[in-house]
């Protein structure tokens, strides 16, 4: 047993296309617990999953309107994240972050620095930032730099375990 | 059951007590016991496939009232 520890680590592999805050939490669990059972952990940000990763704060400078109009009905940020069900107008996510704290569950924010400590890789999709108009700096600080589908695929194909939420 | 040192994760819920043992476990030395104090019952299961993940040995759980306690023997760095 810990000869296949201290020899090449297993890889754990997450595509987050959805940027619902209920689908964040499960992928942010799984990455950690990952890297807790010393598995190698990549999250691949996606399409609306990029909206986990943009900064809370500050404007999203993108070309052209058609951009400029989807960043800003689609702006993001943690703070920004809503429930895939029974959002409810905010009610509902309100009242999912109340009971979250109720249990000491970490919020998306401490997941995201907890999941950057202990090294887990939080990439951004390069093609969905073309195509959204995202620049590298509308990305909180925990993010890479950003990457293709063939990262994500030789990443994928050394994981043991690749999950798209 | 003696442990050299303790984590009390009560409650909490998963994956935080396996991520606390995962940090906790780097501050024994090889050779010593952990004891994690629970009540989330998720923790009977994942305690020993995290054992078995890491190839750290997991010694077993002793359950009293709401306390879930399960011990893990650190094996390696």
């Amino acid at each position: 047993m810990a000869d296949s520890v201290s020899e090449e680590k297993e890889k754990l592999t997450i595509v987050v296309f959805s940027g619902d805050l209920d689908r964040a939490l499960a992928a942010f669990m799984l990455a950690t617990t990952g890297a807790s059972m010393g598995m190698d952990v990549t999250m691949f940000f996606t399409f609306w999953g990029l909206n986990i990763l943009k900064k809370n704060e500050g404007g999203i400078k993108s070309q052209g309107l058609m951009r400029r109009m989807l960043n800003f009905v689609n702006r993001g940020g943690t703070k920004r994240l809503k429930m895939s069900k029974f959002n409810m107008f905010g009610l509902g996510t309100w009242m999912m972050k109340r009971l979250m704290k109720e249990i000491n569950m970490p919020s998306i924010d401490e997941f995201i620095s907890m999941a950057q400590q202990m090294g887990v890789k939080m990439v951004p999709c390069s093609t969905s930032c073309g195509m959204m108009g995202l620049p590298e700096d509308a990305f909180r600080e925990e993010a890479l730099s950003l990457t293709g589908a063939a990262f994500f695929l030789g990443e994928a194909r050394e994981s043991k375990v690749t999950l798209f939420i | 059951m003696q442990a050299d040192q303790t984590l009390d994760c009560m409650g909490l819920y998963c994956p935080m007590p396996i991520v606390k043992t995962a940090d906790k476990i780097k501050s024994l030395k090889t050779g010593e016991v952990l004891e994690v104090v629970a009540d989330d019952p998720g923790i009977r299961q994942d305690m020993p496939a995290w054992s078995k993940a890491t190839g750290h040995e997991f010694l077993g759980i002793e359950e009293a009232g709401k306390e879930i306690k399960v011990y893990v023997k650190k094996t390696h760095e």
